[in-house]
């Protein structure tokens, strides 16, 4: 498949109500085949409503979806065949064996058996799974029911794959394993939704849709909408990250303070002239802070300093 | 269709049944156990009347009326009473349903004037039983002052002739001891497979949507149809089994005599099969909680089975309107057959009618059942 064959995807004007809220609104934009596309936002931004559209399980209230050049609307089960969809909780049948789920969903998808039988080979093989074939699925951790979600959503080879929130309560082992997976399916030219809470797998999309209550508010690689982060990242080491917060939301300047895993991110105007700012303010309070400087920043910073920016206006 | 998906379907539903022993238990015990309590517990027929007696007089004849009573195998003698408030006790508790007073001066009115009187106190709560053991006694009292007349045109020496202008030769087809077990059975096997078929299904569709499961498998390009037939080949298997064990139990345990053929019954009795598992699986679809679904699909299938399917109480008895609604009730058709089948023998050209009735009802609960999933989320 090459890239210029159209989209795989194209998802226009898409708006979905339950009641008076709006759960997804007026959503728009488009993946290509071996493209992995990410659907970024906050829990209630309506990831999974949107998802849920894809996959042509709910009918949206307006908008279109064409995928690989069929109307989901008006032939959802048209697509099906070529759409493999991954619900955010596990929806595999835990009283059946590794295998007999994977040959489930090889039937339902006529799948000839030497085909999927080799696919399923592979896909264990490269999940690590190839021995726990004849075990129970409610038995597997939570890391191995997703990979086999996987396995199972991959035996039909389907040209768009749809994953809610594959990787929540999995292990970073399997994590990587499974963004491995993704990695080669791109190669193959798979066009990929996934929807995700985690920012550090964000970053490794080839695009971003940031979504907030149902609004999609930025589209673009990560590269590109770091590009549009107001001002610089501060990053400040300290045993007192609470205080450095405290100290750095009174100054003049700062946009926004992030309590990150290494310390603490502030957000400012202006790096060279609020660097030397933020370390008189915090020796002037007694803060200790071992150093300070000026990093890139990281899509959760992006995502808290556009989040504030969007509500502010 | 693509026979491959319905056996899929049928193949993972199995599974799941096999792995879950304990409904599996359920599913084929429940039948066994219903049997047994709604075989015994219903009988219609009243014997074995408590009675109390309270003699006054305590003469030849007195004794001689009562021992007549006690002979019955319609009357139990419970008590002896003493006198009239005892009496009453007994009838207020409940004790007894009837009691038998014969006056002081009951052998004397009887010698002189030809005629006695005896008093009869009858619990009336339950009219059907009052009326049934008033009729007993007077059938007990007419034959013993017939005995009365018999003996007294001896003793002048007169010769016996009774006259009885018309004569009725009553005999009774089909249920010739007029045991209320014979037609009660057929009837209950038909209401254990309408409770159990529903019961079976009402939870296939409700447990996808409970364990998650659901939503991944409408995301596939299964269709509504085999998705259905998938779900009901393995019930349909288990509810045959559940009617071979009731029909078993009803012919070789209860002695209901099996007068028709296993062909007929078989057939009839899939037909049946279908309807309720239909039934279940509607429910199951439109409800999507299991709990939720088993209680509606019991009360669905039980209450018009008992009430309405002429198991028990008689549709040409009820008002005209009632009548009507029992067409509606698809076990009015299998107790029919069933009744039919078991005490007439019948078969299906016999039977053409209600075999119709029910293959339409199970070729349009098919329908609906099929056409009531939908392979979305909203």
């Amino acid at each position: 498949m090459n890239g210029s064959a159209g989209a795989a995807v194209e998802v226009d004007g898409l708006t979905k109500r339950f009641g008076t809220i709006t759960a997804v609104d007026d959503l728009s934009f488009s993946v290509q085949p071996g493209e992995i596309f990410g659907l970024v936002g906050p829990d209630g931004a309506g990831k999974t409503t949107a998802m849920r559209m894809f996959a042509s399980v709910m009918r949206p209230d307006a908008g279109s979806i064409v995928i690989d050049g069929i109307d989901v609307l008006a032939h959802p089960e048209k697509t099906k065949r070529h759409v493999s969809y991954m619900p955010q909780r596990f929806g595999l049948y835990e009283d059946l064996t590794v295998e007999e789920n994977i040959r489930f969903y090889a039937d339902l998808f006529e799948v000839p058996r030497k085909l999927w039988e080799a696919r399923a080979q592979s896909m264990l093989v490269a999940s690590d799974m190839t021995q726990f074939r004849q075990r129970l699925a409610g038995q597997l951790s939570g890391g191995m029911k997703q990979k086999l979600g996987l396995t199972c959503s991959l035996v039909h080879t389907p040209r768009v794959l749809l994953l809610d929130e594959p990787t929540t309560g999995v292990d970073p082992l399997s994590r990587r394993e499974f963004w491995q997976i993704l990695y080669s399916l791109r190669a193959e030219g798979v066009a990929m939704l996934i929807s995700t809470a985690y920012l550090d797998e964000a970053e490794r999309c080839d695009r971003l849709a940031l979504l907030n209550r149902g609004t999609m508010m930025y589209c673009d690689t990560p590269a590109g909408l770091k590009s549009r982060m107001p001002g610089a990242m501060l990053e400040v080491a300290s045993p007192e990250p609470r205080k450095v917060r405290e100290v750095a939301l009174a100054l003049e300047g700062v946009q926004g303070v992030l309590l990150v895993g290494s310390g603490v991110h502030v957000n400012v105007d202006d790096g060279g002239r609020r660097s030397p700012q933020l370390a008189q303010a915090l020796a002037g309070a007694g803060v200790q802070a071992t150093h300070i400087e000026e990093v890139a920043p990281t899509i959760e910073d992006l995502f808290v300093a556009l989040l504030e920016q969007n509500s502010e206006a | 269709m693509k026979l491959r998906r319905v056996k899929a379907i049928a193949v993972k539903e199995s599974l799941q049944i096999v792995r879950d022993p304990r409904s599996l238990m359920i599913a084929l015990l429940i039948p066994l156990m219903q049997m047994f309590m709604l075989g015994y517990g219903i009988n219609l027929d009243i014997k074995h009347i408590p009675l109390c007696t309270y003699d006054r007089e305590m003469s030849q004849q007195s004794l001689g009326l009562l021992k007549r009573f006690e002979a019955s195998r319609y009357f139990t003698l419970r008590k002896t009473a003493q006198d009239y408030a005892e009496l009453t006790r007994d009838i207020d508790d409940s004790s007894c349903t009837i009691a038998i007073v014969i006056p002081a001066g009951f052998s004397q009115g009887l010698n002189d004037a030809g005629t006695g009187t005896v008093q009869a106190l009858i619990d009336g709560t339950d009219s059907n039983t009052a009326n049934i053991a008033a009729n007993y006694a007077r059938a007990v009292i007419s034959g013993f002052s017939g005995d009365l007349q018999l003996q007294a045109i001896q003793r002048r020496g007169g010769t016996v002739q009774t006259l009885t202008p018309v004569d009725v030769q009553a005999r009774v087809w089909f249920n010739e001891n007029l045991e209320s077990r014979n037609y009660i059975i057929p009837g209950i096997v038909a209401l254990v497979m309408a409770i159990v078929g529903a019961q079976l299904t009402s939870l296939t569709i409700a447990r996808e949507w409970e364990r998650g499961t659901m939503e991944l498998l409408v995301s596939t390009p299964v269709k509504p149809l085999e998705l259905m037939l998938g779900k009901l080949l393995p019930y349909f298997a288990i509810g045959m089994l559940d009617a071979a064990i009731c029909l078993a139990l009803a012919v070789f345990w209860f002695d209901v005599p099996f007068r028709g053929t296993l062909a007929t019954l078989l057939f009839t009795t899939s037909l049946f099969l279908i309807v309720v598992l239909c039934i279940g699986y509607y429910v199951s679809v439109s409800i999507r909680s299991q709990v939720g679904a088993s209680q509606v699909a019991l009360l669905l299938t039980m209450l018009p089975t008992i009430l309405l399917s002429g198991f028990a109480f008689p549709i040409d008895q009820m008002p005209v309107f009632v009548q009507g609604i029992t067409y509606l009730v698809s076990g009015r058709y299998y107790v029919t057959i069933l009744k039919s089948v078991f005490l007439k023998g019948a078969g299906a050209v016999e039977l053409a009618v209600p075999i119709l009735c029910l293959a339409l009802y199970a070729v349009a609960l098919v329908v609906l059942a099929a056409r009531s999933f939908r392979k979305t989320l909203d």
